[in-house]
């Protein structure tokens, strides 16, 4: 975790424009990633558009269409990978150890957001609740489900780990995520959730329309579906939230001190066990909160839907700088846009002979590369030097 | 071969006589020779014959511990397996069949071996070199590489042998160009990375059917060659009547003993090499190594494109054999697969891997299948397990659960690597315990020779 060099180590409190600045602070660079990443991805894609326009005259059109909505469909994702990739990143930080299982976590977040779900329905009680307090309900029931479960994952797979050389944790969290994996699958085919789950809701309301845009002759609606704007707040509270944690208390300054030099903040008088086991409740937390809002939006779950999107969420925490929170959540970010435009775009640019479904994964893990390549130490990382 | 941590003490006191002297070469052929006449007088497929087949597997593995001649472990080595083996397929064929795919996965798990335990590279996406030496033969051989240009045509079937080496030099390609990018990243990334990379290759194996039609997407490619039998009918004119099927199990199995036999010499010549000291070096302390003068880069690269060479080389025997690919045969719970092979057995070690490789393929297609059939069995006489339980099913749980344990109870694996071990205990050791494995040494010299 990069520790913020303009926090001052006083012990004096601060005052409260101090820490909504810090609080803040990340915020405002998130929004800026935003925008300039959706700007300079719709540039790009203009300017393809009048490149191609002599060959394919209604290319533009049809390009501009579908801009708004691909924004939106990028800030989703951008958001879903953002909110995993902080449980990358602050296990990063203080362990210095990439936790495979997380994405497991996220999954068996959306699996308890479901067995909620369907607890509702059988009891006849979905449709008489309003949609906040469903949404507070699931998202509490799987932060407080997965953020146990990451702590007893730490504490029977990793902590009889540490100190042991660098792979041998790592290939216990990829035994742990296969095991996790695996015990869904077996709870879930053995009760009615079944294999795909359905995840039920309460019915949220008509899509909103946000305005609407003259092409030509024709009029196109932008559309924020309901599920997509939950989505979207609930992981904003989650960030604004985090960052307080993080920043602006005695909680996270023992965080940010044993990422910084474990031992030392052991000497410090901080239990650096129950830190990272505090680390672990708080990422979990994070990739159950998520995982339970992204089954929402897309109305089932499986065993196996963990996998890619912990992947992506790894490739956002690298792309942000590992170890640093706001990187993970500009990563995250700036990957969603940019998945989101390869998705749409790729079969209109290649006259629909490559799907740009199938290849948004093969776009997201090239950045991977390219980016372990030429920047390893991230977007907003700092260079670090390994110790020997 | 000499274990000498004490809490073997007893272990070794029962197993000293048989091990060593003119006893254990009575003991020796009297136990190969028992589980051969059990295997080939009862080679129907049931319970026994899967604990007499591991008994007689096992046979193997106590030859080749034990303090014999050099020679006698050959005989007997020749005799289970060149003779005693392929004529109890004839007899069962599910049995050659379990033996070859455990060949093929050994060959596999050495080559990875190569990467995670020789040079400590976390390789996640191995499996992808497979599927570029699997998909060559497989579009090569078949109708599908009209698809590509309507004026290509198949290649002969003996064009096989040749692509054995096409297989060999697509894997070290591939491995080039994946491993030069992304080995100068430390240890964890560079797993993410192979893995993104394996999840990559089967993306693109599905998808590649637009617009140029060069896998045929998720259908996969079927009808896949098989090489001409060479001798078939020298065999024939004997007098022995064998249908072809049967002919190309025995071809497949003699095939891959043979590239494992290869696999496991230049494996071992390597390891002792000044390549496979430098490769320990780099696993053991990059920073170290590199102060030594070892060419960090050009060290790692090789031992990605190695394995890499030997997993391209058994892609073009798998798909011949399997007849048929298709994007899901390799996905990353195979890669997974490939590497608790070598963990279990041991990283480093190349018995190890071969055991593992072995132990693994024979839960996968023997166990497994055995428990699920016990349960059903259960379960019709009324025992309370739910319907859709089938173990057979729940490899991804065992495979996890094997990691984890191995990882905090033995992460030297079952056989380790003499001075990995050595490392990871760190025992102390006394003089005596010196002196004994130093006349252990001797003596295992003085028989070799």
């Amino acid at each position: 975790m990069a520790v913020d060099a303009t926090v001052a180590p006083t012990t004096a409190r601060r005052s409260l424009g101090e820490v909504l600045g810090v609080v803040f602070g990340p915020v405002g660079q998130l929004l800026a990633f935003i925008v300039g990443s959706a700007a300079s991805l719709s540039l790009i894609v203009v300017v393809l558009a009048l490149i191609l326009s002599s060959a394919q005259p209604d290319i533009m059109q049809r390009v501009v269409i579908i801009l708004p909505q691909v924004i939106i469909d990028g800030l989703v994702r951008g958001f879903l990978f953002a909110t995993i990739a902080l449980g990358y990143t602050m296990v990063y930080g203080v362990l210095e150890f990439i936790n495979f299982a997380h994405g497991e976590i996220f999954m068996i977040g959306g699996v308890v957001g479901a067995t909620v779900s369907f607890l509702l329905v059988s009891a006849g009680a979905l449709e008489s609740i309003p949609p906040l307090v469903f949404i507070l309900l699931v998202v509490l029931v799987a932060m407080a489900f997965c953020g146990m479960l990451a702590v007893t994952v730490e504490r029977v797979a990793y902590r009889p780990l540490r100190g042991a050389p660098r792979l041998v944790p790592l290939i216990s969290a990829i035994g742990m995520s296969l095991i996790l994996q695996d015990l869904a699958r077996l709870v879930m085919t053995n009760t009615p959730l079944g294999f795909n789950a359905r995840y039920q809701t309460p019915n949220f309301g008509q899509p909103i329309q946000l305005f609407t845009m003259q092409i030509g002759e024709r009029s196109v609606p932008v559309i924020l579906s309901p599920r997509d704007l939950i989505f979207i707040v609930a992981a904003t509270i989650m960030l604004v939230v985090l960052n307080y944690v993080v920043n602006a208390t005695k909680l996270g300054k023992a965080i940010r001190a044993t990422a910084q030099d474990m031992p030392t903040a052991s000497l410090m008088g901080i239990d650096v066990n129950r830190i990272i086991a505090l680390t672990f409740l708080i990422g979990g937390a994070l990739g159950g909160a998520a995982g339970a809002l992204f089954g929402l939006r897309i109305g089932t779950v499986n065993p196996y839907m963990g996998l890619i999107p912990g992947l992506k969420a790894f490739t956002a925490a690298v792309l942000g700088g590992i170890g640093n929170i706001t990187g993970a959540m500009v990563g995250g970010v700036v990957l969603g846009f940019l998945e989101a435009f390869v998705a749409a775009y790729l079969s209109i640019f290649t006259a629909g002979n490559f799907s740009g479904a199938a290849y948004a994964d093969v776009a997201a893990f090239s950045i991977l590369i390219l980016l372990l390549i030429f920047r390893p130490s991230g977007l907003l990382g700092e260079a670090t030097t390994q110790k020997v | 071969m000499t274990t000498s941590t004490s809490s073997q003490s007893l272990w070794q006191r029962v197993t000293a006589p048989l091990s060593s002297g003119p006893i254990a070469y009575g003991f020796l052929a009297l136990y190969v020779l028992a589980c051969s006449i059990l295997l080939v007088t009862n080679p129907r497929t049931e319970l026994s014959t899967d604990v007499v087949f591991v008994l007689f597997l096992l046979s193997m593995l106590v030859a080749y511990r034990s303090r014999v001649a050099a020679w006698f472990k050959v005989v007997l080595g020749v005799f289970a397996l060149g003779v005693v083996l392929p004529y109890f397929g004839t007899l069962n064929p599910f049995y050659i069949d379990v033996a070859t795919q455990a060949g093929i996965f050994t060959a596999l798990a050495l080559g990875l071996n190569v990467v995670v335990g020789f040079a400590g590279l976390l390789d996640l996406g191995y499996v992808a070199f497979f599927a570029v030496g699997a998909y060559a033969w497989g579009i090569f051989s078949t109708p599908q590489i009209t698809e590509i240009n309507p004026a290509w045509s198949p290649v002969d079937p003996v064009m096989f042998y040749p692509f054995l080496i096409i297989g060999l030099i697509l894997g070290l390609i591939t491995g080039v160009l994946l491993g030069l990018p992304v080995l100068r990243l430390r240890g964890d990334y560079l797993a993410i990375v192979t893995l993104g990379f394996g999840e990559v290759i089967r993306v693109v194996a599905n998808n590649l059917d637009r617009p140029i039609n060069i896998t045929n997407g998720s259908q996969g490619i079927r009808a896949i060659e098989r090489p001409p039998l060479i001798i078939v009918d020298q065999i024939r004119n004997l007098g022995i009547v064998a249908d072809d099927n049967r002919l190309y199990q025995l071809f497949f199995y003699y095939l891959v003993l043979i590239i494992v036999l290869l696999t496991v010499i230049v494996v071992a010549r390597l390891k002792h090499s000044r390549i496979g000291r430098a490769w320990e070096a780099i696993r053991e302390d990059e920073v170290a190594a590199v102060a030594q003068g070892i060419p960090r880069v050009r060290m790692k690269l090789l031992a990605f494109a190695i394995g890499a060479s030997f997993a391209g080389v058994m892609g073009v025997v798998f798909a011949s054999k399997q007849l048929f690919i298709n994007p899901p045969t390799f996905d990353l719970l195979r890669s997974i697969n490939i590497l608790a092979m070598v963990i279990l057995g041991g990283m480093g070690s190349i018995p190890g891997a071969m055991l593992g490789a072995i132990i693994v393929t024979m839960l996968d297609l023997q166990i497994l299948p055995r428990i699920a059939a016990v349960l059903r069995e259960a379960q019709a006489a009324g025992a309370p397990i739910p319907r859709q339980f089938d173990p057979t099913q729940y490899q991804r749980l065992l495979f996890g659960l094997l990691l984890v344990v191995m990882m905090i109870f033995r992460p030297e694996g079952l056989w380790p690597d003499e001075r990995r071990r050595e490392e990871q205990h760190e025992v102390e050791i006394t003089d005596e315990e010196l002196e004994a494995d130093k006349t252990a040494k001797q003596a295992g010299a003085d028989s070799g020779s």
